[in-house]
């Protein structure tokens, strides 16, 4: 590790709390559990260069579960992509910071999203560009454990397989949790592991919220030649914030400007 | 006078994109298992690397194309056009048109022409999904030659682009010097009494009704509407001026296609009375092609009948 990310954690859980507080509006939960793994992607793994968004031969990062924009948006705002100054306009009108991603608006994004399941569908797309031209950049998507009761998730999870996209890794930020409750009970999509598996990829179980493991899973991938793979990343919704956390009333909720106190005296 | 070729439509698409293939590096040809039907498997014998086959997805097979799009690649996406349209509608709107991605839709078997396979395979609504989505380009055109300068011709377009082509042979009508120009609507015939815009093989269909009512003394002008969107305004109002009546004829649902299309531009800039030769809001059903034409009206004597209509309104 090159870096310290617990104080980019930290100001992350900031960022997202202030923010959605500011808008509102917008998706606490979800954007808390994936914190660790957009610090680690984004401070030790990507290949970028804040300076130059468009460059060709960077990493791609597709964040599929569109609604954790406020994580994203902070994440490439502290590395650089823009000012911080921004990131209280999230979701006003005519602000680069969409409720969900637009790519056109904001210079760091990939590609935009928010409708679920297709974000691994462009990555594929992605990776398989870079074999046909030679290029080495290695494409990753963030999926939410309950996104991929979408179809189109094993389609693309086919696709992977078929070509051995090896320059393709998902990431499942599995917190158990969907907008209207457990996500065993709304829709039981274990066992994850052995579903992947038996679609033809590398299963890299991790603690989600553990920076080195998710850097070494990391590693490990992108040693990987004739196959893609996934990391199932265990992870707490909310995370960060004790009457957030594991509660599916904080899928979609802002925090008011109490509960926006009580959370950043929390935050560690 | 020479007897007209028929050609199925697809075949121009495959012939164009094999031209695209020999000529650029960063085309790349998708379809979802049904090369065989799309003519991709022409791509597939002869540029075997520049083809990809996603299988029965056509979700994946959209996003697919999305992502190597956003790499740099000219992707061109074929399926049955009522499955790329219906099926990955939401991948179309919100992962390609939003980014405004360069992914060519390749919509074939369009229309109820699609035949005994019934309504489950005949695309009729595919117009009406293309056209509603912003930076997307339509294009319907008339015949096999005219497909396939619409394949090359679009492959420089900073967006998204919807094309339409049919199954079964039909007449030839243009060739390699007919002009073609993207959203220029192409005037096949001078008339002074009604126009008829009409896409697809519903062009040939026009002639034809134009040719029997010259014989009675009655002035059709035929334009081929071969792109949708952006619709050809100016060639929409000079019809209007000139001839008072318009009638539209296309081989999908009377909303939201063609007719409304034109009718979108009549009532704004220049209101004639209008009549429509399309499926009047229902599903079609199996048959033989030609049997189903005739049937739904899709044909010179269905557009005959609708300029008889205009005309008695027009007064």
């Amino acid at each position: 590790m090159r870096n310290d990310l617990r104080p980019v954690c930290r100001q992350l859980r900031q960022d997202i709390l202030e923010m959605i507080c500011a808008a509102g509006s917008g998706h606490p939960g979800g954007s808390l559990s994936c914190v660790e793994i957009l610090a680690v992607l984004y401070y030790e793994v990507l290949h970028i260069d804040p300076a130059r968004p468009d460059d060709p031969e960077r990493d791609r990062f597709l964040l599929s579960k569109g609604h954790a924009a406020p994580a994203l948006y902070s994440v490439l705002a502290r590395r650089g992509y823009f000012d911080p100054k921004l990131l209280p306009t999230l979701r006003q009108l005519g602000s680069p910071l969409q409720g969900h991603p637009h790519q056109d608006r904001l210079p760091g994004l990939d590609c935009s999203s928010g409708s679920l399941g297709q974000g691994l569908s462009i990555a594929n797309g992605l990776a398989l560009a870079a074999k046909r031209q030679g290029k080495t950049y290695r494409s990753y998507c963030l999926l939410g454990d309950g996104e991929v009761q979408e179809g189109q998730i094993w389609e693309a999870a086919m696709t992977a397989a078929h070509f051995k996209l090896d320059n393709v890794c998902a990431i499942v930020d599995d917190n158990g949790v969907q907008l209207d409750g457990p996500t065993a009970q709304i829709m039981n999509v274990e066992p994850l592991g052995d579903k992947f598996a038996a679609f033809g990829w590398q299963v890299l179980p991790v603690d989600g919220h553990n920076v080195e493991d998710l850097a070494q899973a990391f590693q490990e991938a992108a040693e990987t030649k004739g196959k893609p793979t996934v990391l199932l990343a265990q992870c707490v919704k909310g995370k960060g914030v004790s009457f957030m956390e594991n509660q599916w009333a904080w899928h979609g909720k802002a925090p008011s400007r109490e509960e926006l106190a009580a959370a950043l005296a929390q935050l560690v | 006078m020479k007897l007209l070729d028929y050609i199925p439509q697809r075949d121009g698409y495959g012939q164009g994109l094999l031209e695209l293939c020999a000529q650029r590096q960063d085309v790349v040809v998708l379809d979802a298992d049904v090369a065989a039907s799309t003519r991709t498997n022409w791509v597939r014998d002869q540029y075997p690397k520049e083809f990809y086959n996603v299988g029965i997805s056509e979700q994946d097979l959209v996003g697919t194309a999305a992502g190597m799009a956003l790499g740099g690649l000219i992707p061109y996406v074929s399926t049955y056009g009522v499955f790329l349209s219906g099926r990955a509608f939401d991948q179309m709107r919100t992962t390609v048109c939003y980014n405004n991605l360069k992914v060519r839709f390749g919509g074939a078997h369009a229309g109820i022409s699609v035949g005994p396979d019934g309504a489950t395979h005949q695309a009729l609504e595919d117009l009406a999904l293309a056209r509603v989505l912003p930076h997307m380009t339509v294009l319907a055109p008339c015949d096999s030659e005219e497909t396939r300068k619409a394949v090359v011709a679009a492959v420089d377009i900073d967006g998204p682009v919807y094309f339409r082509f049919g199954r079964e042979a039909v007449p030839v009508i243009t060739d390699a010097q007919t002009p073609f120009q993207l959203g220029k609507a192409r005037l096949v015939r001078p008339g002074t009494d009604c126009a008829v815009f009409a896409c697809g093989a519903m062009v040939y269909e026009a002639m034809e009704a134009a040719q029997a009512l010259a014989q009675e003394g009655v002035s059709l002008q035929v334009v081929d509407l071969h792109t949708i969107k952006p619709i050809d305004q100016a060639a929409i109002r000079a019809a209007a001026e000139t001839c008072g009546a318009i009638v539209t004829a296309e081989e999908h649902q009377l909303h939201a296609g063609l007719f409304s299309a034109v009718a979108e531009v009549v009532v704004q800039q220049c209101p004639v009375p209008m009549e429509s030769v399309s499926v009047p809001d229902c599903f079609g059903q199996s048959g033989p092609p030609e049997a189903l034409m005739d049937h739904y009206g899709l044909n010179a004597k269905g557009i005959l009948a609708a300029v008889g209509r205009v005309l008695a309104r027009k007064g």
